[in-house]
């Protein structure tokens, strides 16, 4: 396997939230906006390159039978430094964020990838599969949170440009992250096909 | 590709065990580098909640009431000039809502700040700016002798459009820390 290809794979080919669709719950609960979305993405992309470089260090010496419980400790140890690190130094990120870090230990793009990449690939490529899969699901989440919070408030990255915050509030709210991902996954697959 | 370890019963446990202390030790050290700094934030949020609360004044004095934890402000002669109370209420849409509430020396309300809250963004989350002074809703300057009630409950707070839960729990933190103000003003 080529390191292009990986690099691909995480970006486009098999972004985690347009063409895998794991990681729902973050993905929908913290796009409220756009820095929302981004922090939330960058959060999970170093816990994924982490977790991603450890297991597959560690994938020789790990037997079959225990493998899943081993992996869950690596990452939530990664998940609870990124929570005590950001409570530290971001108190502010931490006030809006604070809720989802813990569950990033039971995102599925992060068990997923130590199951299916890590735990088979040496580390140079579950370096990159982890940084780039993690960046992958960054640029997915930030694009969902620009959408809603331009629709919702009329801001993009809390610049504001329609003077005032009465948008259309259903896209803040739960049912809004639907619509949004939704037609947002149609509109990169259809992308997808064409190229 | 390297071969995998047998999946017996003492390598389970060996890498298990292992794994699972280097994990702690970790996040032992991380605990121990973050822990000053995270005192040190909520602390510093909380002060400057009492400062934006208060009327202009010369001396904090901090204690608690009935357990709640609260600053009194006196000014250059000794006189009480107003109370910051943390105050919260469970009520709150999304849970509990938590802020800093002054009083002034009449009982006045003047200001507030919300430490915590877990309301809808774009709904019950604007009560950070919606009582505040000069919008809809403004609460600063009355006083909540009588029991600050929204509209809706026969009271003159005007309630966020959409989010009249939030609403109650707002004048219900009011409405707890005019107690404690009171009892701490009787112990004067």
């Amino acid at each position: 396997m080529k390191a292009v290809d990986i690099i691909k794979n995480g970006l486009i080919k098999e972004n985690p939230t347009w063409v895998l669709v794991l990681g729902m719950c973050p993905t929908l609960a913290t796009t409220t906006s756009a820095i929302n979305g981004m922090c939330m993405g960058l959060a999970t992309a170093f816990v994924l390159l982490m977790s991603n470089i450890v297991i597959s260090l560690l994938k020789s010496v790990i037997p079959d039978k225990v493998r899943i419980p081993a992996f869950i400790v690596v990452i939530a140890t990664f998940v609870t430094v990124v929570q005590l690190v950001m409570q530290a130094y971001l108190p502010d990120l931490y006030a809006t964020l604070g809720l989802f870090i813990p569950l990033i230990v039971v995102n599925c793009v992060v068990l997923g990838r130590a199951e299916a990449f890590a735990s088979k690939n040496n580390v140079w490529h579950s370096l990159l599969d982890g940084l780039f899969m993690g960046l992958g699901f960054t640029w997915a989440l930030t694009l969902v949170g620009m959408v809603r919070e331009m629709l919702g408030g009329g801001s993009i990255f809390g610049y504001n440009f329609i003077g005032g915050n009465d948008g259309m509030l259903l896209f803040i709210l739960a049912p809004g992250g639907f619509v949004v991902l939704g037609y947002l996954m149609a509109l990169v697959k259809s992308f997808q096909k064409k190229s | 590709m390297a071969k995998k370890a047998k999946s017996s019963l003492i390598n389970m446990l060996l890498s298990l065990t292992v794994i699972a202390v280097v994990a702690a030790s970790a996040l032992a050290f991380v605990s121990g580098v973050t822990e000053e700094p995270i005192a040190q934030a909520q602390k510093a949020k909380k002060e400057a909640a009492v400062k934006a609360v208060l009327p202009t004044f010369d001396r904090l004095e901090e204690t608690t009431i009935d357990e709640v934890p609260c600053t009194k402000a006196y000014d250059a002669d000794g006189n009480l000039v107003g109370m910051a109370i943390e105050s919260k209420s469970g009520k709150g849409f999304g849970g509990n809502l938590v802020a800093m509430v002054g009083l002034d020396a009449e009982g006045n309300i003047s200001g507030y700040q919300i430490l915590e809250t877990a309301e809808t963004p774009g709904l019950g989350a604007k009560a950070g700016e919606w009582f505040q002074k000069g919008n809809k809703g403004d609460v600063i300057g009355k006083n909540p002798a009588e029991g600050l009630k929204v509209k809706k409950d026969g009271g003159d707070v005007d309630a966020i459009s959409g989010s009249t839960i939030t609403s109650r729990a707002f004048c219900e933190i009011i409405n707890n820390a005019y107690a404690i103000y009171q009892k701490g003003g009787n112990e004067q």
